[in-house]
């Protein structure tokens, strides 16, 4: 196999991410930034001006939001981070990366509205914690008036992205983890008397922090301008400026679009810079890090921080559990009223109607999600067979490349894709959804494929072209079936992200191709609980079938392979 | 035998503009699917909608697609986006439930489809006559660039197991949120309802009610507001968190009200406690009521954005709408309960008997009790009061 092999297929993967995932980004931010700028011929605005960004500072709460936003997206990024981190200490000898997998997988199908709509009614004044407790315990009658949910401090927001963030990262750590020589290190350390957690933070833990870095960017910036979970659970007065720009964008005055695309690129400033902060703070603490190992403090008392933020992670766990239990007992309530512990009568009314909406919603959701998949783990398999073939490692730019999408944030550039589409002609349609989906599928893909896809035994696709297969019969004769199992989990990992995907179904889908996302966002701002657990359900239940069935299906098909698991490890 | 083409041919040249006939618009609407660009989160209207999706289907080979918004203005910032982009034709909105700054929104900037209201058959039920509540939507005269379907009310609802004696006015509102702190409040200001709320009581609170009429440029608007914001001043503390946090809208405090958060709610459909009710979102002792002296109301509308792709059907739609027939169903409470819109001087007696029909609910306040109806303020009010809300209480 020389360099040469390939060429051709990656010079075309190449032109597909570009012309397909590169440019439509750019082209938006493009239409945004001219429309913060003062030029929006639409609304008759030609001129060149700093106004809008004098009028987006002006609007009330505007620097309010920007400090929440700073905040919620720092704060909720580091927690996570940390509980994690603990957690993973924590399990490190405990668990093993299967079990920790099974525990969480869950949590990582279920799309961040349903998890938010579910948290907000269990941890509400009025809500489900709340009512098993009252009145015996609490003497409350009527719901206390305290600030939980929408609390003007972003507390509830911090919380709901955690129970989200806090699995992922484990999980993340946990794949990262495998490439790294723990179990020496750990035996070599452990030898010279350090403690187990200690060893794991300061020796371990930094070199798998390297490998998650990108992870964690990607958190933080999705933290930083989320607007579904913002809205379900964030401040409301002034909100965060993710929901307030989006907001500003469909505001009857459509004279704030101006001030609403300077806020739009306001936001990806702030994720540019809360990065910065972050790597200002990675610096800070390996300093710290490496003055503790100079330091040779052995120490084996660490064991109760771990413990902790075992636990946190634990709460976590069981607060994600509780919010898709509580939507699934509301989806069969008739009336549940407080202080009840649970419904005082059933209803199957809201399943029993799929043509209230809720049929329709569910078929484009998988619909849409399948093909959205189905593209990018095409693309994605035929850029790492391109990569393969090259035999080389994936240049940085490629990597950056590949999260550009999920690193500038969405609203920044939306509205101005969605002004691109127009002018394509393709707006307003399944076709411009999927389109826009991929963007941010494909990225999770390549994510969840590319370890799997490099840690391939070659010997087997050498003795293949040893035996004269062709470059196209190696892929689809070996690779593909040996890969089988992670390729699944990599699309059900695409179709999870597909299904949760709020903003872009919105704007591309000019509102005429509901999802139970969008659906269910809308309805969250409705009287109706029942009907938004009814399309909340769905939301987690499609997921996480898609996953249940990318682990069956390897497991039936290669049940008498026991080498066919396709696990790297 | 070539004369009589060429004629006609002359004739479509020197009439480019002639108005389509009725029948012609009903022809090319056949096979249409309107997409409605509807707010979504009440269940009764889209399971409203889907009903006249059915019957259009039935009657005219027309289907409603609903596009449910949660914001209107979504509907309209997709039509500014689409003009933006040169596309004058095939736009993706064929109609907007609309009104007040919305409408006054895409009117001003040529957005709109019309006019259009004389063409409808149905339009001869309302009245149409200068100065009436069909023709001016919060005093922007309509000029026939939008059809009415449904009337609004302002009413309050309580649990009359936890509150006995409502507020009257809101004077009397300010004392019983003094004397039960944090068991009332009102949806955000950025809301229709929320900034109804403030209007209502500028209404009453105000000298002189003309001076609403005209924009609020051209009166002396901090004289004029003096009043409602010393009322506010006082009332907000008194609020649910203390007035620190609103509900989104008023179905998220209907909800509160369902849940025993509040103990006062407020809707712009007398009917909406009855329907609640028997939805099972309120509890059986909910109560809709109007204030002392009356309540502000409105006529909510249906418009034609200027390049929707389907409107002819569009038309069929809005007419279908004014039908009499459709107007008792959607009264009925059990389905909308939102009264009609129709001049029931303009109707025959069958026509008339179909409303008298209807089934009622104690949580139904009659026709008497709902009281004058107030009219709105002119648009700009509700504008610059929602915009010194924000910068008296947002930090």
């Amino acid at each position: 196999m020389t360099r040469s092999d390939g060429r051709g297929l990656r010079a075309t993967v190449l032109a597909v991410v570009l012309a397909g995932l590169v440019l439509p980004i750019a082209a938006g931010l493009w239409h945004t930034v001219a429309a913060a700028f003062g030029h929006l011929p639409a609304i008759g605005k030609t001129e060149w001006s700093l106004e809008p960004w004098r009028q987006f500072l002006a609007l009330p709460g505007a620097w309010t939001s920007v400090k929440l936003t700073l905040w919620t997206g720092l704060a909720s990024t580091a927690l996570s981070l940390l509980v994690a981190v603990g957690a993973a200490t924590w399990c490190y000898g405990r668990l093993g990366p299967r079990a920790i997998g099974r525990l969480i997988a869950p949590f990582l199908a279920v799309p961040h509205a349903a998890l938010a709509i579910g948290l907000a009614f269990v941890i509400a004044p009025s809500g489900w914690i709340a009512r098993s407790v009252s009145p015996w315990a609490t003497g409350w009658s009527v719901p206390p008036d305290l600030a939980i949910v929408h609390d003007p401090l972003g507390l509830s927001l911090i919380l709901g992205l955690m129970v989200k963030e806090v699995p992922f990262l484990l999980l993340v750590m946990l794949a990262a983890m495998s490439q790294v020589p723990a179990a020496a290190q750990m035996r070599a350390c452990r030898a010279l008397g350090y403690g187990r957690s200690q060893v794991w933070l300061l020796i371990v833990f930094p070199q798998v922090y390297v490998q998650i870095r990108l992870a964690v960017y990607v958190v933080l910036s999705f933290a930083l301008s989320v607007v579904d979970v913002g809205l379900v659970l964030g401040p409301s007065n002034p909100p965060v400026l993710a929901v307030a720009l989006t907001r500003w964008f469909l505001a009857p005055d459509t004279k704030l679009i101006l001030p609403a695309s300077a806020a739009a690129i306001a936001q990806a400033l702030i994720v540019l810079f809360a990065i910065l902060i972050w790597r200002r703070g990675e610096v800070a603490v390996a300093h710290l890090g490496r003055a503790w190992i100079c330091r040779g403090t052995r120490s084996q008392t660490w064991t109760w921080s771990s413990s902790a933020a075992a636990v946190s992670a634990g709460c976590c766990l069981a607060l994600g559990m509780l919010a898709l239990i509580a939507l699934a007992l509301w989806s069969v309530t008739w009336r549940w009223s407080f202080p009840a512990a649970l419904p005082e009568m059933f209803s199957v009314g809201a399943w029993l109607r799929p043509g209230s909406g809720w049929g329709r919603a569910a078929l484009n959701t998988a619909v849409i999600g399948v093909l959205a998949t189905g593209l990018a783990t095409v693309l994605a398999v035929a850029w790492l067979e391109g990569e393969d073939r090259a035999g080389l490692p994936r240049a940085r730019w490629a990597e950056g490349l590949i999260y550009l999408p999920l690193i500038v944030p969405q609203v920044a550039f939306l509205y101005g894709l969605q002004v691109a589409f127009v002018w394509a002609g393709i707006a307003g349609g399944v076709a411009a959804v999927i389109w826009a989906q991929t963007l941010f599928v494909f990225p999770y893909v390549m994510l969840a494929l590319s370890r799997s896809w490099r840690a391939l035994d070659q010997r087997l696709v050498s003795s293949a072209a040893a035996l004269g297969a062709g470059p196209i019969r190696r892929l689809l004769a070996i690779k593909l079936p040996i890969l089988l199992r992670p390729l699944l989990t990599a699309a059900a990992v695409g179709f999870a992200v597909s299904v949760a995907q709020y903003l872009p179904t919105l704007f591309m889908g000019a509102g005429r191709v509901p999802t139970l996302t969008t659906e269910a966002v809308t309805l969250s701002s409705g009287s109706d609980r029942r009907v938004t657990a009814v399309y909340a359900t769905l939301q987690s239940a499609l997921p996480f079938l898609v996953y249940s069935a990318a682990l069956a299906v390897p497991a039936w098909a290669f049940r008498n392979r026991r080498g066919l698991t396709g696990d790297p490890a | 035998m070539r004369l009589p083409v060429l004629f006609a041919m002359l004739l479509a040249s020197a009439f480019p503009l002639r108005a389509e006939t009725w029948d012609e618009i009903v022809s090319a609407a056949r096979g249409q699917t309107v997409y409605w660009n509807a707010w979504g989160g009440d269940e009764r209207t889209n399971d409203f909608i889907r009903w006249a999706s059915e019957r259009l289907e039935a009657d005219y080979g027309v289907t409603i697609q609903q596009v449910k918004l949660t914001d209107t203005a979504e509907a309209v910032t997709r039509v500014i986006a689409e003009k933006a982009a040169g596309q004058d034709e095939g736009g993706s909105v064929d109609m907007i439930w609309i009104n007040g700054a919305n409408f006054l929104s895409m009117k001003e900037q040529g957005l709109l489809h019309g006019p259009f209201v004389e063409i409808l058959p149905n339009a001869k039920y309302l009245d149409l006559s200068p100065g009436s509540a069909a023709t001016v939507d919060f005093t922007v005269p309509v000029e026939g660039y939008e059809s009415p379907w449904r009337l609004a009310k302002y009413v309050l609802i309580y649990d009359n197991a936890r509150v006995d004696q409502p507020p009257m006015s809101m004077a009397e509102l300010l004392e019983w949120s003094k004397a039960n702190p944090g068991r009332f409040t009102h949806p955000v200001v950025d809301n229709f309802m929320g900034s109804t709320f403030l209007k209502q009581a500028l209404i009453e609170l105000v000298p002189d009610r003309d001076v609403l009429q005209m924009p609020a440029s051209e009166a002396d608007f901090d004289a004029v507001t003096a009043p409602l914001w010393s009322w506010y001043d006082e009332l907000r503390p008194t609020l649910w968190r203390d007035g620190e946090t609103f509900p989104e809208n008023a179905s998220v405090q209907e909800q509160m009200l369902n849940d025993g958060v509040v103990d006062i709610s407020m809707a712009f459909d007398p009917a909406s406690a009855a329907a609640a009710i028997e939805k099972g979102l309120l509890p059986e002792t909910a109560r809709a009521y109007a204030l002392d002296g009356g309540t502000i109301g409105n006529i909510s509308f249906v418009a034609i954005p200027y390049n929707a792709a389907h409107r002819e059907g569009a038309m069929v739609v809005a007419n279908f709408l004014l039908d009499p027939a459709t107007q008792a169903h959607a009264q009925d409470i059990s389905v909308l309960g939102s009264f009609s819109v129709l001049d029931p001087t303009k109707l025959s007696g069958s026509e008339k008997e179909a409303f008298a029909a209807l089934p009622t609910s104690p949580a139904l306040p009659t026709l008497e009790e709902l009281g004058p109806t107030l009219i709105e303020p002119h648009p700009s009010w509700m504008t610059k009061i929602a915009e010194s809300w924000a910068k008296r209480y947002t930090q």
